[in-house]
């Protein structure tokens, strides 16, 4: 007690002085700017006149939002941590992936420098971009770009930096053509990145598909990269739009053939060709190859945007689809047994 | 640009040669002066647009028309395919075969056909488990049909659903499963992994009946068939197995042949250095193989095999042809040889021999003494064409464990066939003649056959008619590393070292023999000049 006391005296002399130094240099500079700021504009800020209004600065936010950074090595190295550690227990966990049709891409991985792709899912839940960045298999799964909704995921700057950095997400404006993130897209391409693009455009709003835009097809038209149809089975059950709270699920992922746009092929008829093809690959996951073949020849694979009227049927339907599902009952067929007489 | 094949002549500054030991390797000096050793030609560049180049094969058939126009509604179409006897080892996913059944599935489906049944051609070979099925076709094929009963494999001891489709002019019965038999089209994917397979070979045997293909496969058709890879007024197999083509083609359902090749990319890393020139081995490849031989001298056979196993080949295609049979297969040859055939100028008096872990008769099984046997002197030896390598009456030396160890599922009638057969007579003929019909019609072994997944009772009997003319045609055979007492049941001699066989060679050869090595893997033909 005897050390401490004059110790504590000391520093609270110390502090005093230095306040009094802080006092001292305040009132020298406030001196010292008087005169400039007596001087006015141009050498302060102008003031505003009643009744302008001022241009708000260019926003960063939405689909401005840089995410150079997040495609550089550093950022790839945490992104690569955390798709292989946490993204991938918890999409275990909560989604429990079914993958085939990965053998459709063997073709692509067997050329030395694998080329770039588009993958075009169906979407029904934020689940889809974790599940699919962890089924998606190497080379492709560490070159992934997601594109996602600028209004949605890059409205703030924390969550825009957060979407980035675990999903290399890359902003796109739903609601209007931008040339720029065509033209940033088509740049990411050409760098070798690989993509997500939902061509639905966002999530089911009721557990069933909706129209694919044309983004997906007109990249893949401008820059003859492949375009892998994916269906998604699953996800609308554990996490779709409008749900409070994840709900464990099994999910099943049905990669496609790579498509390609045929010799003047337009961009509206690739994009209906690239909905046939989910939507067979869909009727592959409920029934099975053949059968989806079959239907796919006649042209009559259940559509993903489901029957045409409305209401509770409708829903009435989606229920019956579920079942059908992997998430659901997958169905059985009958057994047969040789006769062995 | 793959190299050619080449052939090395041995002097003092040649390297040890790789010789494969069943689930090992070792490296042997071969004497200079007088040795060569056979080099494969390199692996060929693989189709760029594998799916592609089917897609034109079944629009742009051989002699036919394409297939989408031969197909219709309220047709029966059977799809029938090679089974996993080949390519070995298996190759990566997806399989060939996968690839060619959804293309022709796709065709059908646009065409409206519901009436699809796959088969299996097995022939005699033992049924496949179900993830070899699924490896074979895919899940996707797999899923589809297997539960509605439209996939299965064939059955050569069902006589309810087998067909008898004519008789040759020499008597020979033509008896395929019934189905294909009443089918509208039959289309046959095949692998044409060696020349002897494909053309009328694979519907004649992959879907016939013992009755059936006891016509060709007897020590005498064997005996007599000089050249099962190379020329085929050669072999009499091959003529047997065409006069009952003709019989087919007269006779039977309309056939869709689909014939592919592979290229000899055959293991993947870290085994690279099986396929390499020794001399051009990396530090990595050599570390490799002190690290993989030492390793599994301490592993336990089983689970050696299982790694071994395990390898999934990066073989890939080389060319796809459909349409006619024998327009298809002439084709076809002309790929296989592109890939296989090399020139080698004269016999040797020793032949000698590497015999790996897996022949076309234990895929995911154990390469039993009578496969040792079969690989060496049914596969290895008759890999040439005009004359074989060794001269008549020279000698052939192999290398490998030989142990006395059998998969009972799979071959259940070999080891009866090595304890009561083997130790009675090692003569083909003989065999045939006592034993042949006991083990082919024995209860126990159709049953298995049927409804397990055991080679049928006969098959020990074929494995070992295989090498008939190699028997005939070799003064002595020898084991180097096999077990002793399995090795003399086979009716071989057993040698501890490559020198000791040498040694125990002398007394046939002389003292300065010229020796050939063919260097497996990869597959080669040797015309011999």
């Amino acid at each position: 007690m005897k050390r401490s006391a004059p110790t504590r005296l000391h520093s609270l002399g110390q502090l005093r002085r230095v306040v009094k130094v802080g006092d001292a240099t305040g009132t020298a500079v406030r001196a010292a700017l008087r005169p400039i700021r007596a001087l006015g504009f141009p050498y302060r800020k102008p003031m505003v006149p009643k009744g302008v209004v001022v241009a708000a600065d260019p926003s960063k936010l939405g689909a401005n939002f840089e995410t150079g950074w997040a495609r550089s090595s550093a950022a790839k190295a945490a992104r690569s941590v955390i798709t292989n550690g946490p993204m991938r227990i918890f999409v275990k966990a909560v989604a429990s992936p079914r993958v085939v049709g990965l053998d459709r891409l063997a073709d692509l991985q067997r050329h030395d420098e694998t080329p770039p792709v588009i993958f075009a899912p169906n979407h029904h839940s934020h689940v889809d971009t974790p599940l699919i960045i962890t089924v998606v298999p190497e080379p492709w799964r560490s070159t992934l770009v997601v594109a996602a909704a600028a209004d949605y995921f890059f409205d703030t700057r924390v969550k825009g930096a957060l979407a980035a950095l675990t999903l290399n997400a890359f902003p796109i404006d739903r609601e209007v053509t931008s040339r720029k993130s065509s033209d940033e897209l088509r740049r990411l391409i050409d760098d070798g990145w690989s993509l997500v693009i939902y061509p639905e455009g966002g999530r089911s709003p009721d557990g069933w598909g909706q129209e694919f835009k044309g983004g997906a097809a007109y990249l893949a038209n401008r820059t003859g990269v492949a375009v892998v149809p994916v269906f998604i089975d699953g996800t609308g059950s554990i996490y779709g739009k409008g749900m409070k709270r994840l709900k464990r699920g099994t999910t099943k992922v049905v990669f496609g053939s790579p498509l390609v746009p045929l010799e003047g092929e337009s961009t509206r008829r690739f994009n209906a060709r690239i909905e046939a093809a989910v939507a067979a690959l869909g009727d592959e996951a409920l029934t099975d190859f053949w059968t989806a073949r079959q239907r796919a020849a006649r042209g009559s694979n259940p559509k993903l945007t489901g029957p045409e009227y409305n209401g509770w049927r409708r829903q009435w339907a989606l229920a019956e689809q579920r079942k059908l599902g992997r998430a659901g009952v997958r169905r059985r067929q009958q057994r047969q047994w040789p006769d062995l007489g | 640009m793959p190299r050619p094949g080449f052939v090395l002549e041995v002097d003092r500054s040649t390297p040890s040669i790789l010789f494969w030991r069943g689930e090992n390797f070792s490296l042997e000096k071969l004497p200079a002066g007088r040795s060569r050793v056979i080099y494969p030609p390199e692996p060929l560049e693989a189709l760029s647009d594998i799916d592609g180049a089917i897609r034109h094969a079944l629009a742009n058939p051989i002699d036919q028309d394409p297939l989408a126009t031969q197909l219709f509604p309220g047709m029966k179409l059977t799809i029938a395919f090679d089974d996993v006897s080949l390519p070995l080892p298996k190759m990566r996913r997806p399989d060939v075969r996968q690839r060619v059944i959804e293309a022709v599935l796709d065709t059908a489906a646009q065409a409206g056909v519901d009436d699809v049944h796959i088969i299996a051609a097995l022939g005699l070979h033992r049924r496949m488990h179900e993830y070899e099925l699924r490896h074979a076709l895919g899940d996707r094929i797999y899923d589809a049909f297997h539960d509605r009963g439209m996939l299965y494999q064939h059955d050569g001891e069902d006589h309810d659903n087998l067909s008898v489709i004519g008789t040759t002019d020499e008597g020979e019965v033509l008896e395929i499963n019934k189905r294909a038999a009443d089918s509208d089209l039959i289309v046959y994917v095949n692998i044409n992994s060696v020349s002897m397979d494909g053309g009328w070979k694979s519907i004649t045997t992959g879907l016939a009946s013992y009755r059936s293909l006891s016509h060709h496969h007897n020590p005498e058709t064997l005996e007599n068939t000089k050249s099962l890879m190379g020329h085929r007024h050669q072999s009499a197999l091959h003529t047997s197995v065409w006069r009952l083509g003709k019989v087919l083609r007269d006779n039977g359902p309309k056939i869709f042949q689909i014939e592919t090749t592979l290229n000899t990319d055959m293991f993947p890393s870290p085994f690279e250095f099986i396929n390499k020139r020794e001399w051009e081995w990396t530090a990595k490849d050599r570390a490799t193989f002190v690290g993989t031989t030492k390793s599994l001298n301490h592993t336990p056979i089983k689970l050696a095999r299982k790694i071994f196993h395990g390898i999934e080949g990066p073989h890939q295609m080389t060319s796809v042809q459909a349409g006619e049979t024998e327009a298809v297969h002439k084709i076809t040859l002309e790929h296989v040889h592109r890939q296989q055939l090399m020139e080698v100028q004269g016999q040797t008096d020793i032949l000698t021999m590497g015999i790996p872990f897996v022949s076309p008769y234990n895929p995911d099984g154990v390469m039993n003494p009578v496969l040792v046997m079969c690989m060496g002197l049914g596969y290895l030896f008759n890999m040439y064409r005009n004359k074989p390598l060794v001269r008549e009456g020279g000698v052939v030396i192999m290398t490998h464990p030989c142990y006395r160890d059998f998969n009972p599922v799979h071959h259940p009638s070999y080891i009866d066939f090595f304890e009561q057969v083997l130790t009675d007579t090692t003569n083909p003929a003989e065999m045939s003649r006592k034993w042949e019909k006991q083990y082919a019609e024995d209860e126990w072994y159709r049953h298995l056959y049927r409804t397990g997944n055991a080679y049928h009772g006969v098959h020990p009997f074929y494995a070992w008619y295989w090498g008939a003319h190699g028997l005939q045609h070799a003064g002595k055979v020898i084991i180097v590393g096999g077990d002793p007492p399995t090795v003399r049941r086979l009716g071989f001699t057993p040698a501890t070292t490559m020198d000791d066989a040498f040694e125990i060679a002398s007394d046939v050869v002389g003292r300065s023999p010229t020796i050939t090595h063919l260097h497996v893997p990869a597959l080669l033909i040797a015309d011999v000049q």
